[in-house]
């Protein structure tokens, strides 16, 4: 019964957590449908483009590009920024063992930076799993949501700077890797890979900077060695 | 833009999008890793997130971003580090970057 209540009370604070991170991405999702209008995208594309390819940073990159003229710009660049979701992958793949093999075709689909970072957050493999199905889901249903919203409401939707929305999410993703920067190897990495992109962020074009930061790893490769030495 | 490019773009998006998402994971069970390998994945997430993170704090089209942002994502940060919720993490950095822009601080 001990167990039944704590992992139900840390479920409901698993929710709670979940609508807030979600609410800010409806309001993003608003601002994505109404920039994309007022760039002269038409609505069906808009609502495509939000349910499939489900990734914001590209999609409002794509709608960039698409304004300027430049089809190629668009993908090229959309990709390249979410290159990460192939690292992302393989590193929560556990999260998908034991699913069928539909569920874990769609559980794919709703891999996006934060229900991977929710995901991390989680110290047992269930609790990792139920975290990155209910983030990925809520997720989408209020980006999409929002994208609809956005292309109806169009440009009476003011700029989420204005609300500090911008501030909110990186803020979000170093709280959810909190856990993990409380470990010394955890530290390590996050901090390199963080000042290796933020460096290269003047010279490479978007998306790759954050890839770069998997070079952050050589900081915990000595680690496992050191560690089964002073072991033997 | 007519309608076919428009469609071929999206496609192409949508597909090679899909594709990145699962890729990494049909690759973890085809490459049967080693042991400190294995060990090594989770942080490469950690590293992406935090990386994410901090440009995201810092900059905007290749440069420093104003001020106000990294404030409101600090102010969070601070929060959080004091094991405040994250409901109130994410509404301290947002309330914090809006006040100051209200204020007319960049």
């Amino acid at each position: 019964m001990g167990t039944f209540w704590r992992t139900h009370g840390a479920d409901r604070k698993l929710v709670r957590d979940v609508a807030a991170i979600a609410a800010a991405s409806a309001v993003i999702g608003v601002s994505f449908g109404a920039i994309a209008s007022a760039a002269g995208v038409p609505a069906w594309a808009i609502v495509t483009m939000s349910l499939a390819v489900f990734a914001g940073g590209a999609q409002f990159m794509a709608v960039g590009m698409i304004a300027v003229g430049s089809p190629v710009a668009a993908i090229a660049g959309g990709l390249l920024l979410n290159a990460r979701h192939l690292p992302f992958g393989l590193s929560i793949a556990d999260v998908f063992r034991g699913e069928g093999r539909l569920r874990r075709l769609a559980g794919v689909h709703l891999m996006v930076d934060e229900s991977v970072a929710f995901s991390l957050a989680q110290a047992d493999p269930r609790r990792r799993e139920a975290a990155y199905w209910l983030t990925g889901a809520s997720l989408f249903v209020a980006w999409n949501t929002g994208t609809v919203l956005g292309v109806l409401l169009g440009a009476a939707v003011g700029d989420p700077m204005r609300y500090g929305l911008d501030a909110a999410f990186p803020a979000a993703l170093i709280a959810l890797l909190l856990p993990r920067l409380r470990e010394p190897i955890g530290l390590r990495v996050g901090l390199l890979g963080a000042a290796v992109a933020v460096a290269a962020t003047f010279v490479l074009p978007p998306g790759l900077p954050v890839l770069l930061a998997l070079v952050a790893l050589v900081a915990a490769w000595r680690a496992p060695v050191r560690a089964r030495r002073s072991a033997s | 833009m007519s309608t076919t490019v428009l469609v071929i773009v999206i496609a192409a998006l949508a597909v090679g999008t899909y594709g990145l998402r699962l890729a990494g994971v049909v690759l973890v069970d085809r490459l049967r890793l080693s042991e400190p390998v294995a060990r090594l994945l989770p942080l490469a997430a950690v590293a992406l997130l935090a990386a994410l993170a901090a440009t995201a704090a810092l900059t905007e089209g290749g440069d420093f971003v104003g001020v106000a942002r990294p404030v409101g994502v600090l102010a969070g940060v601070v929060a959080a580090w004091r094991r405040a919720p994250f409901v109130a993490v994410v509404l301290i950095a947002a309330a914090t970057a809006a006040l100051l822009r209200l204020l007319g601080v960049p």
